[in-house]
């Protein structure tokens, strides 16, 4: 089996695996605005704790899109997965507007 | 115009009927859509962060400065991810049908709003450090 010249499959894995990452900052830097804040923090905590399940959503969708980039040679388009994952980071969006209403 | 933007709404969340136009350009080809994709949702991502940062960390500026330059990074970035699903949808078209990729003022805009909310910070930090 000969690679693919342009390496499009691996690319496009990583491009996944990177974005994820930045996902994780995100999360984790709302995640250190409510541990630093001072009195009660209990809605602030729901909406952090919502914004990690959301990035936990992204990285299943990740994780099926490179398990199918891996297993064929010509991986078919993205097809669903490409708006799932706008969703999930829309919802982040509305999650750190709401955190904004804080200190919680 | 309301029609026009259901239609492509619809479109974001049925690829089937997008498999159903044209023909299946060179799987490289859509691979390369993808990461122009991803690489949006970064931007997005980038901004929300941009958001809860100005907003934990500039925490001198008075409350309404601070919250509406955060809200304007966090819209942005919400902005941003939808015109990714959006552009790659009509980009994934415009290759089935062999027309020209979509051409956007969006990249434009985003750059004009950089600049405006770059300068609103340092406006808002030099005028808080006048003001101190």
């Amino acid at each position: 089996m000969t690679r693919d010249p342009g390496a499009q499959p691996e690319r496009t894995r990583l491009a996944w695996r990177r974005t994820t990452l930045s996902f994780a900052l995100v999360v984790a830097l709302a995640g250190r605005g409510v541990a630093t804040a001072e009195g009660a923090r209990g809605a602030g905590a729901l909406l952090v704790a919502t914004t990690a399940l959301l990035w936990v959503a992204f990285l299943a969708l990740a994780h099926h899109r490179i398990r199918t980039l891996t297993a064929h040679r010509q991986p078919p388009p993205a097809g669903a997965t490409v708006p799932a994952a706008t969703a999930v980071v829309a919802a982040t969006a509305l999650c750190a507007g709401a955190l904004l209403a804080g200190p919680w | 115009m309301i029609r026009k933007v259901l239609d492509t709404v619809r479109l974001w969340f049925s690829p089937q009927r997008l498999r159903a136009e044209g023909v299946t350009p060179d799987y490289r080809f859509s691979l390369a859509n993808e990461r122009t994709f991803l690489a949006w949702l970064r931007t997005a991502l980038a901004l929300l962060a941009g958001g809860i940062a100005v907003d934990q960390f500039l925490t001198d500026l008075r409350w309404a400065v601070r919250t509406t330059i955060a809200l304007v990074l966090l819209a942005g970035g919400a902005l941003c991810a939808i015109r990714a699903v959006n552009h790659w949808v009509r980009s994934e078209r415009a290759m089935r049908r062999g027309d020209d990729l979509p051409a956007s003022r969006f990249p434009a805009l985003l750059a004009i709003g950089t600049v405006l909310t770059a300068l609103l910070v340092i406006g808002a930090v030099l005028l808080g450090r006048a003001g101190a």
